[in-house]
């Protein structure tokens, strides 16, 4: 019997899941109310975000968000019944999400 | 929580007859049995089978919860029979069929083959290299040894989680809740040194990894075994070894 190579999509899988939970609602915090509302200077959070680990910080959030999404989706579209076609949704998924990190790269360090 | 005796006199069940030889499929039929305050789901069968049709089949023994042989579903969810009280299904009628997920035997019973099978795969037994001599006494555990297993140790093979697991229900290979819990309490015992053995099985994409964190068979185990948490803490430790195998790849997972 094969050991499954579950454990790295899972490992990503979580920690997106903690990243998601702790950091994104704190992201619209910062910049759907408090900078609109100038509670925070835009050019601070400029700052913040353009210095090279607040760029790896953005990435990190944004990739692991979307492999999170892919592989929450891929689970529920199995379990939902589309069991026949696990391959290529997994695949499908997974693609996606990388699209969605490579995308986050080029806006994180460009 | 009590509440007041009620005045009802009969309550009606919708019991799931499956008699092969001459259903085609299960059937609800539809029974009076008295009310009474004190009787549990079992009492009315119990109570039917004596006095209105003696040829229902159905499990228990032990009546007191601890047998685990009386799990079916209660107006769709498990529920171990014999301590389901009528009163909290008043005024009725109250819906009594076989565990989801199994094959059905006849009426309320079901086929537990597949389960059997699984439980006796992961070696639920301690496994030892070798016995220590008698006279080093016996193997003996700290209070923080015993509460790393204990919980995992309550179950009862009620098969409830089973019944409960959406992913069973259509994985038939998966292991299932209740088998990777009871791998857990063996895998934590100090006293213990098969987790090795244990893990191929464990560690394969039939073991734990269908498992999708859903949780219904925790919230439904009447022993709060929570067979949910031994699956993620099994993923949390298969996911430590895979690592750990880049690293060492000659080394033990
Ligand atoms: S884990 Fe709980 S629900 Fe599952 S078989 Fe054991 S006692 Fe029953
Ligand atoms: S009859 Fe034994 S658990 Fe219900």
């Amino acid at each position: 019997m094969r050991r499954s190579n579950e454990p790295l999509f899972w490992s990503l899988f979580s920690a997106g899941g903690v990243v998601t939970a702790l950091l994104v609602p704190a992201l619209i915090l910062v910049t759907g109310f408090l900078v609109p509302a100038e509670r925070v200077e835009f050019g601070r959070l400029e700052a913040i975000l353009s210095h090279p680990v607040g760029r790896l910080a953005l990435f990190g959030v944004a990739s692991l968000t979307f492999i999170h999404a892919a592989h929450r989706l891929r689970h529920v579209l199995v379990d939902m019944g589309l069991r026949r076609f696990r391959g290529p949704i997994a695949v499908a998924a997974y693609l996606a999400a990388i699209g969605g990190a490579a995308w986050a790269a080029t806006v994180a360090f460009a | 929580m009590t509440q007041a005796p009620s005045d009802a006199t009969t309550i009606r069940l919708e019991i799931a007859r499956y008699r092969p030889e001459q259903d085609e499929r299960p059937v609800l039929e539809r029974y009076d049995v008295p009310y009474r305050h004190e009787w549990v789901v079992l009492d009315a069968l119990n109570y039917l089978k004596d006095h209105i049709d003696g040829t229902l089949s159905y499990r228990w023994s032990c009546r007191m919860g601890i047998c685990g042989s009386c799990g079916m579903m209660v107006n769709g969810v498990p529920k171990l029979t014999c301590s389901a009280f009528l009163r909290d299904y008043l005024p009725g009628p109250i819906r009594v069929e076989p565990m989801a997920n199994f094959p059905v035997e006849r009426d309320l019973v079901t086929v537990l083959d597949d389960f059997m099978e699984k439980f006796q795969a992961v070696k639920p037994w301690i496994i030892r290299d070798g016995e220590q001599p008698l006279e080093e006494g016996e193997y003996r555990q700290t209070p923080a040894q015993l509460a790393d297993f204990k919980q995992f140790s309550m179950c009862i093979n009620c098969m409830l989680c089973y019944a409960a697991c959406p992913v069973y229900q259509h994985e038939d290979e998966f292991l299932g809740p209740a088998v990777l819990a009871l791998a857990q309490r063996y895998n934590h015992d100090s006293r213990d040194q098969g987790k090795g053995e244990r893990q191929e099985l464990i560690w394969s994409d039939e073991g734990i990894w269908d498992c999708t964190f859903v949780g219904e068979c925790s919230a439904v185990c009447p022993k709060h075994v929570d067979p949910a948490g031994a699956i993620q803490q099994a993923k949390v430790e298969s996911t430590v070894g895979w690592y750990r195998s880049f690293l060492a790849p000659f080394g033990r997972g």
